[in-house]
């Protein structure tokens, strides 16, 4: 009798906890893509809400301060860890990317302020979506600059 | 020479850890007191070891050695004496070496106590907390050594390492790379040592757990010695939490305080299974319940204490797919695979031991209640576990990586923390043992319909906003049920022993003080509800680009830009910094701010500093975003409205001020309260 209404009370909450995860995943999830992924299925995912990674081609930055509209182009990286330790770490293979023309690239537009981390070969995960513009239009910019802090090799240097 | 001195210092100290951890269960088998006297001997001399070590690598990030990688790549040569020592804990290396300083000096700490009547738990502590530090020694010895140095092999390569490899001439750069400029704030400085504090204490509590379940003591004695010690440890964790917050708020310039950030919920998960716990020991002191529910709750406590270390540290995070990509990944997986395993497996061996002594009855009772607290809790756990490994399960599953993003989490943990403060406000009124809803409803009634008419204040006079009335009724409701908890004893004890309002109110809280701390601790979370709700649902922002003397409006400010500058700041910093006024709706000229971008030349990163200024009914929160040299389109700023931002801080002193009620150590013996009084207390109001 007295067990009976704590496994019914539990029920009750383990159900209410399952309906908030499986409904909130539902309506946030976002698909995470490389840029070759989005461009090979480009016409069934826009609008969606997604979540792509890739490298900053420095070159393309452009911010206009009066709309605070950001805009510059990413290149393909991989997104399998193994493939780029293989190649010799994150900081190698965005370099790599940048400097390859034949990369796929895709434009990235957002508005706000300009990132302090934005910079060429930065790695930069976008949220957003892909407008019939061809552009992805960022919601979320974030970014990281691994050459700077996590596997660095001093230069040749006297001293 | 020092480089080498501080490696050999450490493996060293790794090599006395794994004798004391083996002593201690060789003496513990064989009964051997001198083995097991050995054992703490030893553990004893892990801390001085460490500090030795820490001294020869802060001594070495002091002076400048840059052939050594660790000091390369957090100082530079411009960096102040004082981020140059706290640098130690700026990258991963240094960081593991931190912990493990930290993790043994508490373990020395608990070590030194008196033992008397607890003699066999001794070589189980031992044997867990020296193992947690030889698992961390380990980890800086084989794998993150923060003494290895630069060589140059003839070829021109760079390679990294401990000893001379062979053809090589050592390389020693001119300049290291400096710290993170996001490091280099004085928020950043307190706040890794306030998370690993509270990281490292809760190991405590958790070796006390193991010993109880090897030694088969299953009674509450492990919970009663490391009360305080949980107590301690989630106040450095809290701490660390809402440090890291306001850094946040600072610092990375977007308006917000919490980001459902990895990092973050990796910070936030073994905080909310030590909250469970917290409350959920006091069921088993009081009633004898739960015992087996406090074991799994200690034990992942503990995982998630090691698993946040890991994603802390690892510098893998913001990236969703990275969790193995530093070479310490592996070793970590392994150790919480097994340190987990295992004491899941002492649990399901102990588990008719640990059987409840009575049984819950009422739905409605203290302990029903505190259960469902706990429920709670495990529940947003839940949550955030599940966003942080959605992405792993979707790639296992389908083929393609979904993520969730705050959204996510704000939409799935609302309803539960709504729910939690519902039962702050109902809990503390339902009695041990038995509840009915007609004495719950007497007792709540008069503080339930006071809340609901300052909901309905404010809804005529502040928000129509339906998620922020609901919480300001939960907030208006805490608040009232707690003080009248506290007006309630008062009186009484002054109509009892005939004493003043205050003096009455001072022995009330001053006898009873882990109940009152814990009021207090309700309050301070209500006061930072309102705080997270102003933030949350009022915040509002515009931006644009101004002439000099130009302004913007936002809310009852009018910001004016005044003037720009640019000049060297201390670190080396080529500081923009704009001079915009205040004004109010009248026209009252409130004040001047500076917002500024840092620029860090050795790191080649701008740091955008907000300029705050706060009162207690919002924070306007000023951001240079860009400005041109000497044209006529002087600058751009965007500007925020937080309101109410300020509550979530008072809120985290007043937190602090009931944990220290809570946790203040007692003069008499803590343990004079036993089970056989239990049935008394519970029957007291208490």
């Amino acid at each position: 009798m007295g067990r009976k209404k704590f496994v019914i009370g539990g029920t009750l909450i383990l159900a209410a906890v399952v309906y908030l995860i499986v409904s909130s995943t539902q309506a946030n999830a976002e698909y995470f893509m490389t840029i070759d992924e989005l461009k090979a299925q480009s016409q069934s995912v826009i609008g969606k809400n997604m979540r792509i990674s890739g490298a900053v081609v420095g070159d393309t930055i452009q911010y206009d301060p009066q709309t605070l509209t950001l805009s510059f182009e990413v290149a393909n990286v991989t997104a399998d860890n193994n493939v780029v330790e293989a190649q010799g770490g994150l900081a190698a293979v965005l370099h790599a990317a940048v400097i390859d023309p034949n990369r796929s690239r895709i434009k990235i537009v957002y508005t706000g302020p300009k990132p302090d981390l934005l910079k060429n070969e930065a790695q930069a995960i976008m949220t957003g979506q892909l407008g019939t513009d061809g552009m992805f239009h960022a919601d979320e910019l974030l970014l990281k600059c691994p050459s700077k802090y996590q596997e660095a090799v001093p230069q040749q240097t006297g001293g | 020479m020092l480089a080498e001195f501080g490696y050999g210092i450490l493996v060293v100290a790794f090599l006395v850890a794994l004798y004391s951890v083996g002593a201690a269960v060789y003496g513990d088998r064989t009964k051997s007191a001198g083995v097991v006297e050995s054992a703490r001997r030893a553990m004893l001399l892990i801390w001085p070891l460490i500090t030795l070590s820490a001294a020869t690598l802060i001594y070495l990030l002091i002076t400048n050695h840059f052939e050594v990688s660790f000091v390369y790549s957090v100082t530079s040569r411009e960096m102040p004496t004082y981020l140059k020592i706290t640098a130690w804990w700026g990258g991963q290396a240094g960081s593991l070496v931190f912990w493990s300083w930290l993790m043994s000096a508490f373990a020395s700490l608990v070590t030194l106590r008196k033992w008397d009547r607890d003699r066999e738990f001794l070589p189980w502590v031992i044997v867990v907390t020296s193992l947690t530090t030889a698992f961390f020694l380990g980890l800086v010895v084989f794998y993150e050594n923060p003494f290895a140095r630069y060589w140059q092999t003839l070829d021109g390569q760079v390679l990294t390492s401990m000893f001379a490899p062979l053809n090589t001439i050592p390389l020693i750069p001119a300049d290291g790379l400096g710290l993170n400029p996001l490091l280099r704030h004085p928020g950043m400085i307190i706040h890794p040592p306030m998370l690993y504090l509270g990281f490292v204490s809760f190991v405590i509590p958790f070796s006390f757990a193991i010993a109880a379940l090897i030694t088969g003591r299953t009674d509450d004695r492990w919970i009663r010695i490391t009360r305080r010690w949980t107590l301690w440890a989630w106040l450095f964790l809290s701490f660390g939490l809402v440090l890291g917050s306001r850094w946040a708020y600072d610092v990375l310039g977007w308006g917000g305080f919490w980001g459902w950030d990895p990092v973050e919920i990796a910070a936030l998960m073994p905080w909310l299974t030590g909250t469970a716990f917290l409350h959920s020991v006091m069921i088993q002191e009081k009633r004898g319940l739960l015992k087996q529910w406090n074991m799994i709750l200690i034990i992942l406590t503990y995982a998630l204490v090691i698993f946040g270390t890991f994603l802390t540290r690892s510098g893998v995070l913001s990236s969703v797919h990275a969790f193995a990509q530093s070479a310490i990944g592996p070793a970590f997986f392994v150790f919480i695979v097994v340190t987990f395993a295992s004491s899941i497996g002492l649990v399901i061996y102990r588990w008719p031991q640990l059987r409840g002594e009575t049984e819950l009855k009422s739905l409605l009772s203290r302990e029903a209640l505190f259960l469902l607290n706990n429920l709670l809790f495990i529940s947003v756990l839940v949550v955030c576990f599940w966003g942080v490994i959605f992405p792993l399960i979707s790639q296992l599953i389908t083929g393609q990586t979904v993520t969730v993003g705050p959204p996510f989490y704000d939409r799935a943990t609302a309803p539960l923390f709504a729910t939690l403060m519902l039962l702050m406000g109902v809990a503390p009124l339902s009695a041990w043992g038995h509840s009915t809803v007609k004495t719950l409803g007497r007792a709540l009634w008069k503080s339930a319909l006071a809340a609901l008419l300052i909901a309905v204040i404010l809804f005529f006079t502040y928000t129509k906003n339906a998620i922020a009335l609901v919480g300001f009724f939960l907030v208006a409701l805490v608040l009232l049920v707690t003080i009248q908890e506290f007006w309630r004893g008062a009186i009484g004890r002054m109509k009892a022993q005939d004493e003043n309002f205050f003096t009455a109110l001072w022995t009330l809280i001053s006898r009873n003080r882990r109940r009152y701390g814990g009021y207090i601790i309700h309050m301070s979370m209500m006061l930072m509800a309102v705080g997270i709700l102003g933030i949350n649902i009022f915040q509002t922002q515009t931006q644009g680009t101004l002439p000099v003397n130009g302004s913007l409006k936002l809310g009852n400010y009018t910001v004016q830009y005044e003037s720009i500058a640019q000049f060297n700041g201390p670190d080396n910093r080529q500081v923009t910094r704009a001079v915009v006024g205040v004004y109010d709706q009248n026209g009252n000229y409130l004040g001047e701010l500076h917002p500024r971008i840092d620029y860090y030349p050795d790191a080649q990163q701008n740091m955008t500093i907000p300029g705050e200024r706060s009162s207690m009914q919002d924070d306007l929160y000023v951001l240079l975003v860009d400005w041109q040299p000497a044209t006529a389109n002087g600058a751009t700023f965007k500007i925020f409205v937080n309101p109410l931002i300020n509550w979530l801080w008072i809120g985290a002193f007043v937190f602090l001020f009931g944990i220290l009620v809570a946790a203040w150590p007692d003069r008499e013996l803590e343990y004079v309260r036993e089970r056989s009084h239990r049935v008394e207390q519970t029957s007291a109001a208490d």
